[in-house]
């Protein structure tokens, strides 16, 4: 497209540094509340992390060896001592084994966090994508039928569970036309995980999620690009003669985008909770799936590792999405 | 202009979307090549296991795939030698056990098996600090020593007659496994043992996938290739399997009816011990009046619960051993009479009130009857008897919770319970019934508390005589005729689809608690193909 011409002016690298520093000492509090009210919350929760850990053998045990496995497992202890204990050795970078998953909690998130990021990723840009355009669609000819339809379905969306999404995706593609895995990474008989065999298991969740996040964006660019139209900028460019792509993509879109930059940060918890639903469904080995099973077996490490971690790519996000907006309209600054 | 962009838009997703469906295509239902040969096998199963560390519980009742135990079950669940190259020897006094073992064996990793792995796996279970949850089972155990590389011997603390059949529980390798942490070491989830199969991934939730040990000591198996899917819902198992993604699977009777009319898949029904029953707890003022516990006995009918909740695939239970076993005390069956049940409940005092609900010294007949939420069977089961129970003029509210729900009200709410263990009447009927047990974990619910019984458990589980431990058991299962603690309701048969391509398949007895060693691939190491 015909890129109007921008001055370049060099990037505010000191005001985005001091912020993103502002906002790393700001995590710590947050990070330290959040992970006390995680403990504080799975020791209240009527889960026993010694029923989960000992599975259906528990069903037959003597009470005096589930003590004993309680003991071993240190769950007998109060819940300000677990966190501390979790606390200090975290602070050297061990962050415990998991009871649930029988293995340090590093390695099962090592191993889990790659898929989680692929299937999150491929979501949040398919949604951003395909919701930019149809929202610019939608917006060009407001009440004309790309608008009425793909907006009337956006509101459908919006209020649509993803876990009943993920089933009726499973239902129609996997069970009716059979043309995709119902779930997993790769087929159970494949001894590889490769390349093509994840293409294809990862089409239906990521599908599903980034249909959940697509309303948001799809909204956010019909009303942020049908307000820009009516502004005088679009107005003068248009009786300048300037070609209807030029005033859409050069003067419309630009400042239409504007609020979509907020709503790529505060989507991203969004995308977990989403990802947390879509991976159960899809029996997808990620790390929201290992969330779901270490917060019903009161897995402490596992959980607050964690939690840390989704706490940690929420900061980021909302931090990434204001630095995105300051360099984007410098009214904003990076005062936050 | 504009038309144009809207025009190339929608080619772009059409575009896209034929590429996508053209590399679906490209694969059709992937299980197109483990369809074809017989070497390679996918099965669905509904559970996995919490740890694949025999020292933590993993395949204590055999069949364990990866690892051995000195001895094994057959079919007919007779016990055969394994690593062990014979039935143990045991002195007059019954209290200690040599096993001689087999000679030769390696682990999967090439270093020799001998009596100090033996000794070593014993010692580790028996250990406090390792968290294995059925380490009870080996409660009669009071050393184990080796004698020599191929010797072990078992002392016990006192007579316990089903010994022998503990001695499945897999045998795990001391220079592995002793030089880790037990509890969280990497030997939890990547095992290596003696056993036919060698774990090649094990992906939580997702699959186990298993390759041949080409230098198992009980020769290779012919089928290089076995994988476990993980698939938690049933309809999604059942449509995986349809698809030919997977071999075969466990199914729910209803959904394996959608199969029998399939050329090239074969319906496998394994008898079971896996009881499905209501505790009556003594100590809630209706359920602990016996008079109450044997007209609910007889107002139950468990003919119809076989048919409609089954749909034939099972047993009317009348205890804890299911009909057809030698155990079962001939005799000992309850005909489904709702009349002499009410006459029962009137000479006991309980007189019906105008609701129809009968009360006694102003006690209502009525209570609780908790299921497992989510557990369709238990759900089915306490509807039914409930709806038995209304006809003879008692009211019960069936209730839905998780465990953490129900335990702490098992003292007095009645709960639709599961249970039984088909090696050896002692593994679960002195659990069930022991009233010392009586609200210990989960054993014993209901609180039971019968002398007789007590004193006949003890009798069963020392007495080395074959003829008095079936005493024993008979004396049990007539005193639950007397004072029904419990109200067994069905023994439900497991049902497996499989591919037609395997020779002489089997299943064997199964317990309630079916993992991965059960199935028709208890024992798949033996398959052949059919010719």
């Amino acid at each position: 497209m015909a890129a109007p011409a921008v001055s370049r002016r060099p990037l505010p690298w000191g005001p985005m540094a001091r912020m993103a520093g502002r906002r790393a000492l700001f995590a710590v509090p947050v990070l330290l509340a959040v992970t006390f009210g995680v403990f504080a919350a799975a020791a209240l929760s009527p889960f026993d992390p010694v029923r989960a850990y000992a599975g259906t053998a528990g069903l037959t045990a003597s009470q005096e060896n589930l003590d004993q496995i309680r003991a071993n497992l240190g769950a007998d202890r109060p819940v300000t001592a677990l966190w501390w204990d979790w606390l200090t050795s975290a602070a050297t970078g061990d962050f415990g084994a998991s009871a649930v998953m029988r293995r340090p909690v590093a390695d099962v998130i090592a191993e889990r966090l790659g898929w989680s990021v692929l299937l999150a990723g491929t979501a949040f840009v398919i949604a951003v994508l395909l919701g930019t355009v149809l929202g610019v669609l939608a917006a060009r000819r407001p009440g004309g039928l790309v608008d009425r339809t793909a907006t009337a379905a956006a509101y459908t969306l919006e209020a649509a569970p993803a876990f009943w999404l993920g089933l009726l995706a499973v239902w129609f593609f996997a069970v009716h036309l059979g043309v995709l895995p119902a779930g997993g990474l790769t087929d159970p008989g494949a001894d590889a995980v490769t390349a093509g065999q994840v293409a294809r298991h990862l089409v239906l969740p990521a599908g599903v999620l980034a249909l959940t996040q697509l309303p948001w964006f799809h909204l956010y660019a019909r009303q942020g690009v049908a307000d820009a139209l009516a502004e005088d900028p679009v107005r003068g460019a248009r009786a300048r003669g300037l070609r209807e792509r030029t005033v859409l993509c050069g003067h419309a879109l630009r400042s239409g985008m504007l609020p979509m930059l907020t709503l790529i940060g505060s989507r991203i918890p969004e995308v977990i909770t989403g990802a947390l639903l879509v991976e159960t469904v899809f029996s997808w080995p990620g790390i929201a799936a290992a969330t779901v099973e270490a917060a019903t077996s009161v897995d402490f490490p596992l959980l607050a590792a964690l939690t840390t971690l989704a706490t940690a790519a929420v900061l980021a996000g909302n931090l990434l999405a204001d630095l995105l907006y300051g360099l984007a309209d410098p009214r904003a600054g990076f005062d936050g | 202009m504009t038309a144009r962009t809207a025009r190339g838009l929608a080619a772009t997703t059409m575009a896209a979307a034929l590429i996508a469906s053209a590399a679906a295509c490209s694969r059709p239902a992937g299980g197109s090549a483990a369809a074809g040969s017989p070497d390679s096998v996918v099965v669905g199963i509904a559970n996995e296991p919490e740890t694949l560390s025999p020292l933590l519980g993993y395949g204590k009742d055999g069949n364990s795939k990866i690892f051995d135990g000195l001895l094994t079950h057959d079919s007919a669940m007779r016990l055969r030698p394994a690593l062990a190259v014979a039935l143990p020897e045991v002195t007059a006094d019954r209290l200690t056990y040599t096993y001689s073992l087999r000679k030769g064996v390696r682990f999967s990793d090439g270093a020799p098996f001998t009596a100090r792995d033996v000794v070593f796996t014993y010692r580790t279970i028996l250990d406090p600090k390792t968290n294995n949850p059925a380490r009870s089972e080996l409660d009669a155990v009071r050393s184990v020593r080796a004698e020599g590389d191929d010797r072990v011997v078992f002392t016990l603390k006192y007579p316990y007659a089903p010994f022998a059949e503990r001695t499945v529980l897999p045998i795990a390798p001391e220079h592995i496994a002793g030089r880790q942490d037990v509890n969280s070491g990497e030997f939890t989830t990547r095992p290596i043992g003696t056993g036919p199969y060698v774990l090649t991934t094990w992906s939580k939730g997702e699959k186990l996938a298993f390759k041949a040990n080409p230098g198992y000591w009980g020769g290779a198996p012919t089928v290089k290739k076995f994988t476990m899917a993980v698939i938690k819902d049933d309809d999604v198992r059942a449509t995986r399997l349809r698809s030919g993604e997977l071999d075969g699977a466990i199914l729910p009777p209803g959904l394996a009816k959608g199969f029998a009319h399939d050329k090239g898949r074969t319906t496998l029904a394994a008898t079971s011990f896996d009881h499905r029953s209501v505790t009556l707890p003594t100590h809630h003022p209706v359920t602990g009046d016996p008079a109450v516990r044997r007209a609910l006995d007889l107002a139950v009918d468990r003919k119809a619960m076989v048919d409609k909740l089954l749909d034939g695939a099972g047993k009317p239970a009348y205890g804890p051993v299911p009909t057809d076993s030698p155990w079962f005390a001939e005799g000992t069956e309850r005909a489904h009479d709702p009349g002499r049940a009410r006459r029962l409940l009137d000479a006991a005092g309980w007189l019906p009130g105008p609701d129809g609900i009968r009360t006694r010294n102003g006690v209502r007949a009525a209570f609780p009857l908790w299921y497992t939420s989510g557990d369709k069977l238990r759900q089915d089961h306490a509807l039914a008897y409930a709806s038995d129970a209304k006809k003879a003029g008692i009211e019960i509210t069936t209730q839905a919770g998780t465990w953490e729900v129900i335990e702490p009200r098992m003292k007095t709410d009645a709960v639709l319970a599961g249970g039984g263990s088909p090696a050896d009447p002692d593994f679960d009927q002195y659990q069930l019934l022991m009233s010392t047990l009586g609200g210990d974990g989960f054993n014993n619910m209901a609180r039971y508390d019968n002398p007789a019984v007590d004193r006949a458990l003890e009798q069963g589980r020392r007495s080395g005589d074959p003829a008095a431990r079936k005493a024993a058991y008979d004396t049990v299962q007539r005193e639950l005729v007397k004072d029904p603690g419990y109200t067994f309701l069905t023994h439900i048969d497991h049902l497996y689809v499989l591919g037609d391509r395997w020779a002489d398949l089997t299943t064997q007895v199964e317990p309630h608690d079916h993992g991965l060693g059960s199935g028709p691939w208890w024992n798949v190491e033996k398959w052949q193909p059919r010719r």
